[in-house]
C-alpha cells in the first residue's frame, strides 16, 4: 500500500535508533527493544533499561497483535499535511508483549473505535523511503 | 514567626467536611531547608488581552510593558531587580536586562517546563532569594500568540519545541498526531473509560471559566456566556475535544516579582507570601503513550510536597488557579492536586463547585479557556489580587489560601500555595 500526499508531512529520523524502527517496518516486520538483562520489552527505542539498567538488548519480533488503549478522532487537521485525512483516528494500542504503541487505523470508522477493540499491525508507506506500522481490525 | 492565618474558618464546607478552624503549623525544625513562608510575590503585572487586530507589539515589548507594570505595583524600580527568570523559547535574560536597564543582573534561569514554568519559577525565584543569590526576581511571560505563529503551528514544523523532542518528532507527529490537543486527548478519552467522566462533565469546566470571565473586564471573552447546548454544539477539535474545551491564542502578557519576606515588608503593596511550593515531571517525561500510569502527571508528585511545605490540606484552600489549556486537564490536575480523588473529578465539577459562591472557585479570572492565554502567570497574578482582596466582582470572600497549579509539555506540574502574608 502507499498513499500520495500532496503536502510534505513530518516523517520520522532514518538514523539511530529510530531509523532501525523503521527499517524493520519497511521489511514488514513489527520489531521492539527488549532488553537482555531482564527480559522487558520496550518502546520507545531508548539507550538503556530503566527497570534493571542494562545497556544490553535486541531487536525482537512483536505477535503484531494487541487491543486499543485509547485514542482520538481529529476532525480538524492541526499540521496542513494531514488536512486531507480528517477525521482521522490515531489510536494507541497495548500491544501483547505490554508495550503500548501509537498507529492509526487503516480499516475502521472512527464512530466504531472502541477501547479493547483487537487490532493487529500493517504497514503502509508513506514516502519512498518510509514505512510506519498502522493498525487494522480483527 | 507564625503566620497570622489561624482565624476560624467559615463557611464553605466541602465534601461533608465540616468547618474548623485552620492553623497554619510552622515546623521550626524545617527551617533551615524549607523556603516556606520565606518569600512573597510584591508585585504583579499585565498587559491587555486581545485576540484580532493583534496587540501591534513585538513579544519583547508585551514582557516589559508586563514588567515596568509589576515594578510599579511593587513600587520597585529597574536598578532595584537583580534577577530575571525568562519564560522558556519567549525571550532572553540579557535583552530584558538590557531593556529594563537591571545594570546588576546576578541571577537569571529559565524552567524549561512549558506552562509549568511559571509557577515553577516561583520556587526557583524563591531559593533565589532565600539564599541570597538576588534581591529582587522579575518573573515575565507574554506572546503573540493569537497574531504570530500559533502554537499548534509551531510545534509541528519545529521540533525543538516539541516536549519530548526527536520522540514526538519520530513517533508521533508521523502518525498526525502533532498538536498538544490531540496529546492530550488520548489521556480525557482514556479517563471517561476507566470512569465514566462525560462531555457534561467537561462542559462545567468551560462554563465555569465562562461564568467568570463575565466578571472580569479584562477578558476575551466577556460579553459572550456560553451555555452547555452552546458547549456541545460547538465542532469536535480532536475527539473528545470540542472547540470550547479549548484554550483561547490570544496577545498579551503579565510579570510577578518575588523578594524575600524581610523585603517584602518595605515594599508598596501588602505581599503574599509563597507557604509552599513544588515542581516535578511526569514519568517518562518525554513520552505519553508508555506510561504505566497514563493519569500521573508532574503535579501528582509535586501537590503533597507543596501541602506538607505550606503544612495545610487540600481542604483548606479557598480558590484555586488551575493551568487551563484544555477543560480535561483541569479535571485531571483537580484530582492530582488532592481537591478530589482520582475519578472522581466529573462529579466534582458538577453542581457549581468549581464557580464562584461554590466551594472551590476555580479560575476566577476565566482562565487560558476564557480570559486569555499568558502562558500560566495570569494565574499568579489572578491568585495575588484575590489574597490581596482585590477581586472585584469576582472576590472570593475572605480568600485566605489560593492554590496556582501550571502544566507543560507532555505533564510537567508545578504547584504554589499562596497566602496573605
Amino acid at each position: 500500500m502507499s498513499e500520495a500526499v500532496a503536502i510534505p508531512r513530518p516523517l520520522p529520523s532514518r538514523h539511530g535508533l529510530a531509523g532501525e524502527f523503521y527499517a524493520w517496518c519497511a521489511k514488514g516486520e513489527l520489531r521492539f527493544q527488549r532488553c537482555s538483562g531482564c527480559g522487558t520489552w520496550r518502546h520507545v527505542p531508548r539507550e538503556m533499561c530503566a527497570e534493571c539498567g542494562s545497556v544490553a538488548w535486541a531487536w525482537e519480533r512483536s505477535s503484531g497483535r494487541g487491543r486499543i488503549y485509547t485514542w482520538t478522532v481529529v476532525a480538524r487537521a492541526l499540521h496542513p499535511g494531514f488536512a486531507a485525512d480528517a477525521p482521522y483516528a490515531p489510536v494507541v494500542v497495548e500491544m501483547e508483549e505490554g508495550v503500548r504503541l501509537l498507529g492509526r487505523m487503516v480499516d475502521c470508522p472512527p464512530a466504531e473505535l472502541a477501547i479493547a477493540m483487537p487490532v493487529e499491525v500493517v504497514f503502509v508507506a508513506v514516502a519512498p523511503e518510509v514505512t510506519l506500522p498502522r493498525f487494522r481490525r480483527t | 514567626m507564625a503566620v497570622a492565618l489561624d482565624a476560624p474558618r467559615t463557611g464553605r464546607p466541602r465534601g461533608g467536611a465540616v468547618a474548623r478552624p485552620r492553623t497554619i503549623r510552622y515546623v521550626g525544625a524545617l527551617m533551615t531547608t524549607s523556603l516556606s513562608d520565606r518569600a512573597c510575590i510584591v508585585g504583579i503585572g499585565e498587559t491587555a488581552y486581545c485576540r484580532a487586530p493583534g496587540s501591534g507589539k513585538t513579544e519583547l515589548g508585551i514582557q516589559l510593558e508586563a514588567a515596568r507594570a509589576a515594578l510599579a505595583d511593587a513600587g520597585l524600580g529597574p536598578r532595584q531587580l537583580d534577577g530575571v527568570m525568562p519564560f522558556p523559547n519567549l525571550g532572553s535574560a540579557e535583552e530584558l536586562a538590557a531593556n529594563l536597564g537591571i545594570a546588576n543582573l546576578r541571577f537569571a534561569a529559565t524552567v524549561h517546563m512549558g506552562g509549568a514554568a511559571p509557577v515553577a519559577s516561583l520556587q526557583v525565584a524563591a531559593a533565589a532569594v532565600v539564599s541570597g543569590s538576588a534581591d529582587y526576581v522579575l518573573l515575565p511571560a507574554g506572546w503573540n500568540g493569537y497574531s504570530g505563529r500559533r502554537v499548534r503551528e509551531s510545534v509541528a514544523v519545529d521540533s525543538s519545541l516539541l516536549p519530548g523532542g526527536a520522540i514526538a518528532r519520530d513517533y508521533y507527529l508521523p502518525h498526525g498526531l502533532t498538536a498538544p490537543p490531540q496529546w492530550y486527548a488520548l489521556i480525557a478519552r482514556r479517563h471517561m473509560h476507566e470512569f465514566g467522566t462525560t462531555p457534561e462533565h467537561l462542559g462545567a469546566i468551560a462554563i465555569a471559566m465562562r461564568k467568570h470571565a463575565q466578571l472580569n473586564p479584562g477578558a476575551v471573552m466577556k460579553d459572550k456566556p456560553l451555555t452547555m447546548d452552546a458547549y456541545l454544539a460547538s465542532p469536535m477539535v480532536t475527539a473528545p475535544y470540542r472547540l470550547f474545551d479549548c484554550c483561547l491564542e490570544t496577545d498579551g502578557g503579565a510579570a510577578v516579582v518575588v523578594t524575600t519576606r524581610e523585603r517584602a515588608r518595605d515594599l508598596r503593596r501588602h505581599p503574599v507570601a509563597i507557604l509552599g511550593v513544588a515542581a516535578a515531571q511526569p514519568y517518562p517525561a518525554d513520552e505519553i503513550t508508555n506510561r504505566k500510569d497514563l493519569f500521573a502527571t508532574g503535579l501528582t508528585l509535586a501537590a503533597p510536597r507543596a501541602f506538607a511545605m505550606a503544612g495545610v490540606t487540600p481542604a483548606d484552600i479557598d480558590f484555586a488557579e488551575i493551568y487551563d489549556c484544555f477543560t480535561f486537564e483541569v479535571l485531571q490536575q483537580l484530582e492530582e492536586t488532592g481537591f478530589c480523588g482520582r475519578g472522581e473529578g466529573g462529579p466534582f465539577v458538577e453542581g457549581g463547585t468549581i464557580e464562584l459562591g461554590g466551594a472551590l472557585p476555580v479560575n476566577t479570572h476565566g482562565g487560558l479557556l476564557s480570559e486569555a492565554h499568558a502562558l500560566g502567570m495570569s494565574h499568579i497574578v489572578e491568585a495575588v489580587r484575590q489574597l490581596r482582596g482585590d477581586g472585584g466582582e469576582r472576590q472570593v470572600a475572605a480568600a485566605a489560601l489560593g492554590v496556582v497549579t501550571g502544566w507543560g509539555d507532555f505533564g510537567d506540574g508545578s504547584i504554589a500555595i499562596l497566602g496573605r502574608a
